[in-house]
């Protein structure tokens, strides 16, 4: 939907919607992109996490562009302004992040990812190592973390239940819509998994990442999409594509745990940072960093990545 | 009972099911009368027009369903195929259908195996045999590549779904959760049967844990059969 359809329009402080929009045409999906900044800048390119979408930047991003950077986003599948699509999987949106990627020209460009967008761009950078200056990962590390009061054959019990669960998920997904509610009830409900973020923020990205139907606002993203899930991923994989990467690599962890996040401790990264590897560990700042902090994080990655060419 | 639509083809009867966005084909192959046994296509392969000669003794009726991308049912555009999302494919039919005994080929018997352990009450019984697709992707991912098919895309079968599902990653201990899970609820006394010769290393794995049965296809049907109703 052309944002100019939301009739209600609310502000946040220092927010900026993107300076271009487009679409890019990713093996049949439409993926929509966005870009703050001059367009005669330097690329940097930004991968969102899972349930958000690129206008969670509308801070962060400025404050980049402010440095000169032309900052470049995607939509995921079925997220944001991007198509819904029939499946979903890693390697779809593997393909689709290549697809946008292609865009941008041949000379190598630096790269941020936060949570899932940070273990999207891990494979992206091990797939086209030679296409990235940097690489930047906002608390997308996974980690498999145990539960020592659980029994063996009780996480065998609680698997069984997940699995039955996506499947009765799967049986009544055809005709699932997103449950329709005012803006403040939109930014309550994002708020139980956004816990550090103000509701004056939800409510700002109800204005940019809904859309207003005639019985009240939705969330555009694809309502088959389900948080969990079961499959043979394990976070170790995407740990193992960390020691061979051959740009420079800046980890940043927030500290406090949040249901959004993976539970990664330092512990868990430290063993397999790539040689010269830059880690900062953030007390106090959770999943959101970059939108709980963003001047913070800005000042981070403009260290680490250098001024714009 | 799923809700769904019928129409019949000069070739037999196909039954539409909704899975998500994609109307699966669900084919009768083969009457009878008792429980079901659904067949689960290989890689790139369809639903058989014909009663396959192996599965004339079956007392019921026999069904074959075309997966995702494949056969009659609609493909997804832009990909994103997974075993789990084919395991929702069968999982409609299954709904469909009420307790079956599953048989599959290749990439559909890993399905059926799946499938016996995720609805493990409802199956009784499933059938690993060879067919294309038996392998998948190993049982850990090898070095990341972005892949677009260029040629046959539009149609089945599909050549992202090719593509992604010779990929698919097989740890042999995310297998035998399903082979366990089946063990507890099933309704088979020997839920679990491989006939397959190749054995990937997920299948050996499979073969391996104590209780499963290996024995060809002909007697396993056999034995799921006499297991009535």
């Amino acid at each position: 939907m052309n944002p100019a359809e939301n009739s209600e329009v609310v502000n946040f402080p220092g927010a900026r919607r993107p300076d271009r929009r487009y679409s890019v045409d990713a093996a049949g999906l439409e993926i929509s992109v966005v870009e703050w900044g001059d367009r005669e800048h330097s690329p940097m390119l930004f991968a969102h996490g899972g349930f958000d979408f690129a206008e969670t930047l509308n801070v962060f991003a400025p404050l980049l562009a402010a440095e000169g950077w032309r900052v470049v986003s995607w939509d995921h599948r079925g997220h944001g302004n991007s198509a819904w699509a029939d499946l979903y999987s890693w390697e779809a949106d593997l393909r689709d992040a290549a697809s946008v990627l292609e865009t941008l020209g041949p000379a190598p460009l630096p790269m941020v990812g936060h949570s899932k967008g940070g273990a999207l761009s891990l494979q992206l950078a091990e797939a086209f190592p030679h296409r990235f200056t940097h690489l930047v990962n906002l608390d997308g590390m996974p980690s498999r973390r145990s539960m020592p009061d659980v029994a063996e054959h009780e996480r065998t019990k609680m698997l069984a239940k997940e699995l039955e669960a996506w499947l009765d998920h799967r049986r009544r997904v055809s005709d699932k819509v997103r449950r329709p509610g005012t803006l403040d009830e939109l930014a309550t409900r994002r708020g139980l998994m956004n816990t550090r973020l103000s509701h004056e923020w939800l409510r700002y990205l109800v204005t940019v990442g809904g859309r207003r139907d005639a019985d009240g606002w939705r969330w555009r993203i694809d309502p088959t999409l389900r948080m969990g899930g079961f499959g043979p991923w394990r976070p170790e994989w995407s740990m193992m594509r960390l020691p061979g990467l051959s740009m420079p690599f800046m980890a940043v962890l927030g500290l406090e745990l949040e249901v959004m996040g993976w539970g990664t401790r330092p512990g868990d990264v430290t063993p397999y940072l790539p040689s010269g590897a830059r880690f900062e560990q953030l007390e106090g700042i959770g999943h959101f960093m970059h939108i709980e902090q963003p001047e913070l994080i800005r000042d981070m990655v403009v260290d680490f990545v250098g001024n714009p060419t | 009972m799923r809700s769904a639509s019928s129409d019949q083809t000069s070739d037999g009867a196909v039954t539409w099911l909704r899975h998500g966005r994609i109307d699966l084909a669900l084919h009768r192959v083969g009457g009878g009368t008792g429980r079901p046994l659904l067949m689960l296509h290989g890689l790139a392969e369809r639903t058989p027009e014909d009663l396959p000669p192996w599965a004339v003794s079956w007392p019921g009726p026999v069904w074959g369903l075309d997966f995702t991308g494949h056969g009659r049912s609609s493909l997804s555009r832009g990909g994103g195929y997974t075993a789990e999302m084919l395991l929702g494919d069968a999982d409609a039919a299954l709904e469909y259908l009420g307790e079956a005994t599953l048989i599959g080929r290749g990439l559909g018997g890993y399905i059926a195996l799946l499938l016996a352990g995720a609805r493990a009450s409802r199956v009784h019984g499933s059938i690993v045999c060879d067919g294309p697709g038996i392998a998948g992707g190993g049982i850990q991912p090898g070095s990341p590549f972005v892949v677009i098919p260029r040629f046959g895309r539009g149609a089945t079968p599909d050549p992202f779904a090719l593509v992604e599902l010779a990929r698919d990653v097989r740890p042999p201990d995310y297998v035998l959760n399903y082979v366990r899970f089946a063990f507890e609820s099933s309704p088979a006394a020997d839920p679990v049967v491989v006939s397959a010769t190749v054995r990937p290393e997920w299948l050996a794995a499979v073969a391996a844990e104590p209780g499963v049965v290996e024995v060809s296809r002909s007697d396993a049907l056999t034995m799921f059969a006499a297991e009535s109703p």
